[in-house]
Parts: C-alpha cells; sequence; structure tokens
C-alpha cells in the first residue's frame, strides 16, 4: 500500500467558482438502491425544486423520498423541530413503513443549527423506525459526495463483526445439526479461506453481482456490500476486516471505516476501465495471500473487443470540467485508450483515499508517453472556459449547465452526470464509457460537413467511411 | 414543516434569475452555497441557450460562513463587471443564504462604488413569496431604479399610437411565440412597439418606458406590478386582459382602443384602423377556431367533461375558451396561484361546475380522480396524474416539461393562438372514429403477446440466481439482455444460463 505520489503530479486550486450539483441529488440513486429506505430531506423550496427540475426525479409516482420543507417558522424557530418532525416521521411510517429512515441536512439546518443528531435517537427510539441522519449540504460537500456522507453514517449502523477470523463457528454447528452438506456450503468450498471482505459504494446490484463474480474467479468471497440492497443486510464490520471502494468519491467513508469501525482499508485504484478494474483485483488479491490468476489475458480481450471505439478516440483531446469526482478514474482511462487530456478538474481530490488511482494516472501517462495532465481542484469555470478558448479539445466532459453553451462554440460536449448515473464499473462496462465518450465524436463526424457556418448539409451523402459501432 | 414531494412554483430566486437573465447583458449573482445554481441547467437545457446563462453563484462555503460573506461577495461583483462589462448586475441570495441575515445591501452599495456597472439587490422575501411573485416584484424593482434614476422630466408621450409588452420572460411558457404573434397584431392595429421587457430589451431602455401610450400586460402573474407602477408615477395605461382565445382577444382589442383614447395628446397616425371590422375579419376567417368549434367534427365533444389546472392567465383563459368558445364543459378548474385567488373566481365563476385554489398536486389528482373526466389541460403535474389514470392531458400552462419548449411556432395568444388552442383540445381527445373503434373493440391492444421470439429453438434453461439476475435489469432492456445471453449460450453450445454465462455474454455481445 505504499504509494508514493510522484512530484511530477501537480495539483493547482482555484476559485471554486463552479457549476455542480447539490450532495442532496444522491438521494436519486441511494432510495432506489437500498430499496426499504426512505430519504427525508430536510431543506427549503430551492432544495425541493432542484431535486424535482435539475434530476426530474420527484415526479415520478409516489418516491420513497420527500422533502420536509422548512417554513418561516421553522426558519425563525418558532415551531419545534423536534414535533414536526416527528409528525412528518409518524407519517411516512404509516404510508411507507420503511426499515430506516434518512435525513438528509443541507445548507438550511446547517445554517439555522438544527440539531438533527440530536433529534433523531430520541425519535427513533420514540417511533420504532432506525433514523439515520446525513449532512448532505452544499457548503463541504460537492454533488457525489453526497453519498459519502451517507454511507458514512451507515457504516456506524453496521454489525460488529461477531466472529475472530479464521474460524467460523456457523459452519461448524451447523454441519452437526445436518448430516448432508447444504448447497450453500458446497459454495462455500470455492472460497480460499480468507478474512472478511466489505465493499463499499453503491452499485446498481447487477454490477454488484458482476464485480462479486469477478472476485470470486480469484477465490474471493465478497462478505458484504456498503450499502447492501436491504438495510437488514448491512454487512458486518469490526476489527480484522478488510474493506475496498469502488468509487473515487467516498473517502470519508473510507475514514469512518478505519477510524470508527477498525476495518483495514485497501488502497486500489477504481474498477472503471479494464487497466483500472484489473488494477483493483489485483490489489485485493496479495492482501489475502492469493495471486491473481488470468488477469492480463482478460484485460487484453476486453481492450480487443473494444477496438473499434479505440479507433475513434485515439489522438482525440478531452478536459474535464469537473463534477463527479469520477475524474482521476475516467481520465486515466481515457488516456490509456489513447486520449489525451488537457485538464482534470476536480471538485475536490483526497489525495490518501485516491492514492493508488494518481499512482496508476501517473503510470498510465508514462506508458503511453504523455505527459501528466494538469489537475484543478476547485475549478472556476470561466478560467476553464477561457483555456478551453486556447486548447480547443474535441472533447469537453462538463456540468450540464454549459453543455449547450460550449456545443455552440463548436466544443463536442458530454454531460459529466451520464457518468455518474452509466453503469461504467468492472471489465465488461468499460464498453459503456466509450460508448458515452463518443457519441458526440461519432455524431459530430456524422454531421461533419455542417460546419458552424453552413449548419446544413446540401446534398444527401452518408458518410459510410464513419466506423459507427453498434 | 410540511411533508412536499413537488412545487407548482419554484422559490423566489428563480423568478429574480429569470428577470435578470431575460435582459440583455445584465448578469446575476447569487449568494449561494455550492449546487444551489442549477437555474442555468434549467435555462440552458430548457431554452437550448446557444450563450452561458449570465447568472454565477459567489459560493458559500464554511470558510466564508466562518468569517462573513462580503469580501467574496464584492470581489465577484466587481470581477464579473471586469470580465463581462454588463449594465447591471442583480444581487440576490437563495432560501438558504437569506438566512445568513448577511446585509447584502451593504455589500451592493460597496460595490457599486467601484463598479462600472449599476449593481442592485433583489429585494425578495424568499420566505413569503415564490418563483412568480418574485419575478414580478424584480421587475418592477428593476423599472423603478432606472426611471428614478434617470430624473427626466421631459417625458413626452409618442405621436404615434405605441405600447410597451411587458412580461415576457425567459423560461416562461411559450412566451416566445406568444411574443412574435402579439408584434403581429400590434403592426395589424397599427400600434408601434416602443418596449417589450424583460426579454431581449436592455436595462437603458426602462428609462424610455413612459414614452409608450400605454402598456400590455400578457400575462398577470409577471408585469402587473410594473404597470401599476408606471400607472401611478406617469398616468400610463395598461391593458391587462389575456389576449388569449377569440372573446378576450376582442376585449383586449377594444381596451387598446379605449386606452389609446385615454391620453389627451392626438394621435398622430397615417392609417386609421377600424378595430371593429378588424375583429370581425379575424374572428371569423382568420382564426379557424370558432368555425372550427361549430363543424362536424367536434359535435364528439357534446357531453364530455374536463378539468383545467395552471396558472391564474392560462387556467382561466383556457376555461373561458372551453366553456365559451368550445362548447366543452368544464367540471373542475383551478389554479396554483393563491395569491391571486381573488381575480380567478371572479374570472371564472360562470365557467365551471367546481373551483380549487391549491398547490397541492395531491389535491389536484384526487379531484380528477374523482370526476374522471375526458380530458385534462394542466401542467405536466397533471399530465403525470393523466398518465396514471390514462386520461389525456394537454399541457396549459407552466410548468411544463422541454416538450412545451417548441423550435416550432406555437403561440397561445393571438389569432393564430386561438388555433393552436383549438388543435390542442382536439386532439387531446380520442376522439372520432377512433372513439367509436376503442368502444367496439373494447379499448386498444387486448390481445396478449404470446411470445416474443421468432425462432423454434430450444431455448437454454435459466437456473434460479440467473433468473433473480436478470430480475434486477432495468426492464426496458431485460427483453434484449435475455434474448443476446441465450443467444450467446446457444452458440457456444450451453444448455442452462448461469449468472456467469449472463456477464460472459454482455462481455461478448455488447
Amino acid at each position: 500500500m505504499s504509494t508514493k505520489i510522484d512530484e511530477t503530479i501537480t495539483f493547482e486550486c482555484e476559485t471554486g467558482n463552479y457549476h455542480t450539483f447539490c450532495p442532496i441529488s444522491c438521494v436519486s440513486w441511494l432510495y432506489q438502491k437500498i430499496e426499504d429506505s426512505f430519504f427525508l430531506v430536510v431543506g427549503t423550496k430551492t432544495c425541493g425544486y432542484f431535486l424535482q427540475n435539475a434530476l426530474g426525479v420527484m415526479i415520478f409516482a409516489e418516491p420513497r423520498y420527500a422533502m420536509a420543507e422548512l417554513e418561516e417558522g421553522d426558519i425563525s424557530a418558532h415551531l419545534n423541530d423536534y414535533e414536526e418532525l416527528k409528525t412528518l416521521c409518524i407519517r411516512i411510517r404509516k404510508d411507507r413503513d420503511p426499515s430506516v429512515i434518512i435525513w438528509i441536512g443541507t445548507c438550511t439546518t446547517e445554517i439555522i443549527k438544527m440539531d438533527l443528531e440530536g433529534m433523531a435517537p430520541k425519535l427513533e427510539y420514540e417511533i420504532g423506525v432506525p433514523i439515520l441522519v446525513a449532512r448532505a449540504n452544499g457548503l463541504d460537500y460537492a454533488f457525489t459526495q453526497g453519498e459519502d456522507t451517507v454511507l458514512a453514517v451507515m457504516a456506524h449502523r453496521c454489525p460488529e463483526q461477531e466472529f475472530p477470523i479464521g474460524e467460523s463457528k456457523e459452519t461448524k454447528t451447523k454441519t452437526k445439526l445436518f448430516p448432508f452438506p447444504l448447497l450453500k456450503e458446497k459454495k462455500l468450498v470455492e472460497y480460499a479461506n480468507h478474512p472478511p471482505l466489505v465493499i463499499f459504494g453503491s452499485l446498481p446490484s447487477n454490477l454488484v453481482s458482476q464485480l462479486d463474480t469477478e472476485l470470486r474467479r480469484q477465490f474471493i468471497k465478497v462478505s458484504g456490500w456498503l450499502p447492501a440492497q436491504r438495510y437488514a443486510d448491512l454487512p458486518s464490520l469490526g476489527d480484522g476486516v478488510y474493506v475496498c471502494g469502488v468509487n473515487p468519491f467516498l473517502s470519508r467513508t473510507a475514514t469512518t471505516l478505519i477510524r470508527r469501525k477498525k476495518c483495514e482499508l485497501i488502497v486500489a485504484p477504481f474498477p472503471i476501465g479494464p487497466d483500472g478494474t484489473r488494477a483493483w483485483i489485483e490489489r485485493i488479491c496479495p492482501v489475502f495471500g492469493i495471486e491473481a490468476q488470468s488477469l492480463e489475458e482478460r484485460e487484453e480481450r476486453i481492450w480487443e473487443s473494444l477496438k473499434d471505439y479505440l479507433d475513434l478516440v485515439r489522438g482525440k483531446s478531452v478536459f474535464f470540467m469537473g463534477d463527479n469526482l469520477l475524474e482521476i478514474s475516467l481520465a486515466r482511462f481515457l488516456i490509456r485508450c489513447g486520449m489525451i487530456v488537457y485538464e482534470i478538474g476536480i471538485p475536490y481530490m483526497d489525495k490518501r483515499y485516491q492514492a493508488a488511482e494518481l499512482a496508476l494516472l501517473k503510470d498510465t501517462c508514462i506508458r503511453m508517453c504523455i505527459p501528466i495532465p494538469r489537475i484543478v481542484e476547485k475549478p472556476d469555470n470561466s478560467n476553464q472556459i477561457r483555456r478551453m478558448r486556447e486548447l480547443q479539445p474535441d472533447l469537453a466532459i462538463t456540468g450540464m449547465a454549459h453543455a449547450n453553451p460550449l456545443g455552440a462554440r463548436g466544443i463536442g460536449t458530454k454531460w459529466s452526470v451520464e457518468f455518474t448515473f452509466a453503469q461504467i464499473h468492472g471489465f465488461a462496462n468499460a464498453r459503456d464509457v466509450l460508448e458515452l465518450v463518443t457519441r458526440p465524436l461519432r455524431r459530430n463526424e456524422n454531421l461533419d460537413n455542417l460546419d458552424r457556418t453552413t449548419l446544413v448539409r446540401n446534398n444527401n451523402e452518408f458518410y459510410t467511411s464513419t466506423p459507427t459501432p453498434r | 414543516m410540511k411533508l412536499a414531494h413537488w412545487m407548482y412554483a419554484g422559490p423566489a430566486h428563480i423568478g429574480t434569475l429569470r428577470v435578470a437573465s431575460s435582459f440583455k447583458n445584465v448578469h446575476a449573482i447569487m449568494h449561494a452555497p455550492l449546487g444551489d445554481d442549477y437555474f442555468n441547467v434549467m435555462r440552458s437545457m430548457l431554452e437550448r441557450e446557444r450563450n452561458f446563462t449570465p447568472a454565477t453563484a459567489s459560493i458559500v462555503d464554511r470558510h466564508v460562513l466562518a468569517r462573513g460573506s462580503r469580501k467574496r461577495v464584492v470581489d465577484n461583483i466587481l470581477r464579473k463587471d471586469k470580465e463581462e462589462s454588463p449594465d447591471l448586475i442583480i444581487l440576490t441570495p437563495t432560501c438558504t443564504s437569506s438566512i445568513l441575515q448577511e446585509d447584502l445591501k451593504n455589500f451592493v452599495d460597496r460595490a457599486s462604488i467601484i463598479s462600472d456597472c449599476n449593481v442592485i439587490f433583489a429585494d425578495v422575501d424568499h420566505y413569503q413569496v415564490n418563483e412568480i411573485q418574485a419575478a414580478d416584484r424584480t421587475l418592477e424593482q428593476v423599472v423603478r431604479y432606472y426611471l428614478d434614476k434617470s430624473h427626466t422630466l421631459d417625458q413626452f408621450v409618442t405621436d404615434a399610437p405605441s405600447v410597451n409588452i411587458i412580461g415576457i420572460l425567459t423560461l416562461g411558457f411559450h412566451n416566445r411565440h406568444d411574443c412574435r404573434e402579439l408584434r403581429r397584431l400590434l403592426k395589424d392595429l397599427d400600434i408601434r412597439i416602443n418596449q417589450i421587457i424583460p426579454e431581449g430589451g436592455s436595462v437603458e431602455d426602462p428609462k424610455n418606458l413612459p414614452k409608450a401610450r400605454f402598456n400590455l400586460i400578457p400575462y398577470r402573474e409577471v408585469g402587473l406590478m410594473t404597470a401599476m407602477y408606471l400607472n401611478k408615477e406617469f398616468g400610463m395605461p395598461y391593458v391587462s386582459t389575456t389576449p388569449m382565445g377569440a372573446v378576450d382577444m376582442a376585449e383586449c382589442i377594444r381596451q387598446i382602443k379605449k386606452s389609446l383614447d385615454i391620453l389627451a395628446a392626438p394621435i398622430l397616425s397615417s392609417k386609421r384602423v377600424d378595430y371593429e371590422s378588424y375583429i370581425d375579419g379575424q374572428t371569423r376567417f382568420v382564426s379557424q377556431a370558432a368555425w372550427f368549434s361549430r363543424s362536424i367534427d367536434c359535435q364528439n365533444f357534446t357531453g364530455k367533461e374536463t378539468v383545467v389546472f395552471g396558472d391564474a392567465t392560462h387556467a382561466a383563459s383556457i376555461t373561458k375558451i372551453l366553456a365559451r368558445e368550445m362548447g366543452i364543459r368544464v367540471s373542475c378548474t383551478g389554479t396554483y396561484c393563491k395569491h391571486d385567488a381573488e381575480w380567478f373566481k371572479e374570472q371564472i365563476k360562470d365557467f365551471c361546475d367546481e373551483m380549487i385554489i391549491t398547490d397541492d398536486h395531491a389535491e389536484v389528482g384526487d379531484i380528477i380522480a374523482r370526476v374522471e373526466p375526458s380530458a385534462i389541460f394542466g401542467t405536466q403535474m397533471e399530465r403525470h396524474i393523466g398518465k396514471r389514470l390514462e386520461i389525456p392531458c394537454g399541457v396549459i400552462s407552466a410548468p411544463a416539461h422541454i416538450q412545451n419548449f417548441s423550435l416550432g411556432y406555437r403561440p397561445f395568444l393571438g389569432y393564430e393562438g386561438t388555433n393552436q388552442i383549438a388543435d390542442l383540445v382536439y386532439n387531446s381527445f380520442a376522439l372520432g372514429m377512433e372513439d367509436h373503434l376503442l368502444e367496439i373493440f373494447c379499448g386498444h391492444d387486448t390481445k396478449e403477446i404470446m411470445t416474443k421470439s421468432l425462432s423454434t429453438d430450444i431455448s437454454p434453461i435459466w437456473d434460479p440466481e440467473s433468473r433473480q439476475e436478470l430480475g434486477k435489469i432495468p426492464r426496458f432492456v431485460r427483453d434484449e439482455v435475455k434474448i443476446n445471453t441465450e443467444k450467446f449460450a446457444r452458440q457456444k453450445g450451453l444448455l442452462n444460463v448461469t449468472v456467469e454465462v449472463m456477464h460472459a455474454a454482455k462481455e461478448a455481445l455488447s
């Protein structure tokens, strides 16, 4: 785990006047992930209108989340917060009967210093539903870090690892009870005997099973995921449990797992792109004394299957404006694909948690013989736009507010949020990343003789020379 | 505290920003935490703007909370002043930062000493008013600011008939199309357009507002305050009858005539327009709506009921059109503009069975479910409710989805607007032969699809885990995944599909 960052990686920090989504947006994917949860965002009309508009989610019939909208009486402390929240939570319990209610604190609750953490245990006791409090506010966090705040509090609720590592009482007692080997136990044989491994990061369940399968191929058993599909299935944590993250924005969760739950963190690059996925597995294996098998061929095969896309992106340039903290991993993968990255804007950079990813970025740059791109923390969008005007990248990966204007200035754009919502983890999904990345490039080639002065095509010749995968 | 799932009107700062970004060369600065600047996304995406939205957030973070935000706000104002050289910078907080109770007005005063441009603080109570009211208020504030500043007493009215159109806004419901239609109308009436604000207008223009003979307020949500102010200060008459539907068109045109006659200054115009014959000609021949309502197509409206919901202007106008121009019964009509309830009630009292004034979409949904109308005319929320209840819905008011920011010309106002509305109403019902056929055959496709696969091969068997895995895949791609996986299994000569086979198939085939 010794990952010293070479001095050649330089970090800059700008003004922080950049556009990104509010961290409460994590609700939109977490409520789908944790099926028996209810998310209550305690905030103002501004928060509610954001969820409704920018993410366009609230409109779906009766979602498992809602706003506790703070009104004037709440702000001026004329009303009793506890009683108000109690009324709402009792109603939620009645209507939805969730296994857990997660209060999402916002900037407003921070500013009026509403003591959500103080109220939650009392109310939890009173109404009999677990209540967690996550402070996903824009004062401290950016976009995807909302998930980080939720997972960090959820980690506290994970049960303690009960049995000392090595001897599992459970199986022993069970074999006594059942003379025939159970199907489940037969499966256990497939795995090497190793300490428990818990993976953290919210991924759709089919991705979870894909990564589980990858590790099973190396005889590694994943004993649980944080978050699990159901709140009741939270993994056991404790001394001797190894944890590894799949998302680059979970540094707070990682810290909580190390410090509070005494887990061992495996610092690995993130399983994005075949290179990242391979490196991720290769980092996990030796921790359990396992030698990773046939990963090189596997990675090769994936690269082989991506060939049609690689031809499209090779030599093309890309500029990350910075939005969802996936930037380093995506940039590393795209560099490996042969692209040139001009700048990696990123809202926040935890150099320790991302150490392995940064090291891989450096190695990738050396391997591809290109200079390491500048990494700009807390970027300034106006400055970036000015730099882009100079650099004229083929592609800008940007927040939604800037896509149309940049497009009108002749720069291909892709929304960064798409990478947040698309399935980009694991070997097989590298293709989906490239599908997203190449879409504006392919589209531009389809319309390539429509420059900005002519805007339409004279004849209707179709350019079949463009390889159009899929 | 109240439990909220959805809201019809946005928070106050959205209204302020809509006014600010409608004007030419005005920059808005939001004093807001990270992520509160999503107005930029809305405007850029819905209006498909090619330019960067002239609104920047001056970020409130922990650091600022601890040390006060004056320096940052002032610096940001001065920076934008230098970079963009706008005519005006409007500073606004959001719900969140307004609680900080910082003296933003003082920041503005400070900045305006140094800056080249004018700087104002949008004076809006973020917990008292919503987006619509804030937009109305901010527009009035800007106009008042410039008129107070100009101090010109030599305001004269134009010789020729002239008008200001007030209240055309970015992100407004079909506002751009309506504006074009109004221009056409006023040209026909030989009335010169003095100013259109705020959309596309310059902030230096408000100085010249009093030159027009009257003001036209197409939507009462935004612009009425400005008109009242101009009426009080400069004695300018205004017309606030929305020119929507043939009857109100006529009413609006007659009021325009009256407004032009009020001022003592004689009208010096080359040609005289006969307003009555214009109304008659347009209503009977240019607009097809009146004739269409009487044509055989529309016989099917007989006995149909509708529910209407929207902002005060659109809900009232559409209710009146349905009831008195198209002969359709309006069982219930309502608005979320609670602040304008009195006017709304007055307007529609003779045109509907019951009315509802609420900003709770669940209440509206309940009424629709109870009434079971043949069609709904409402906002995107009613469209959504209609989808769940399988009732067609025509969208007639904000808040609207991107479909209602059409590239094509779709005015709701003016005589062309009457045609568009007639189309919308007609197409919203399942009518004519389709209706009959549905009745005869009991609904749309009733036959269950037996099999989606055309091949007669023996399908590989899915084991329980893989079946479960398949269930996790979103429904809209599930069939594709199933087919691809089976194809892969067949190619490999596998008889069973396991989770591993699924993953391998994804890798190989995707």
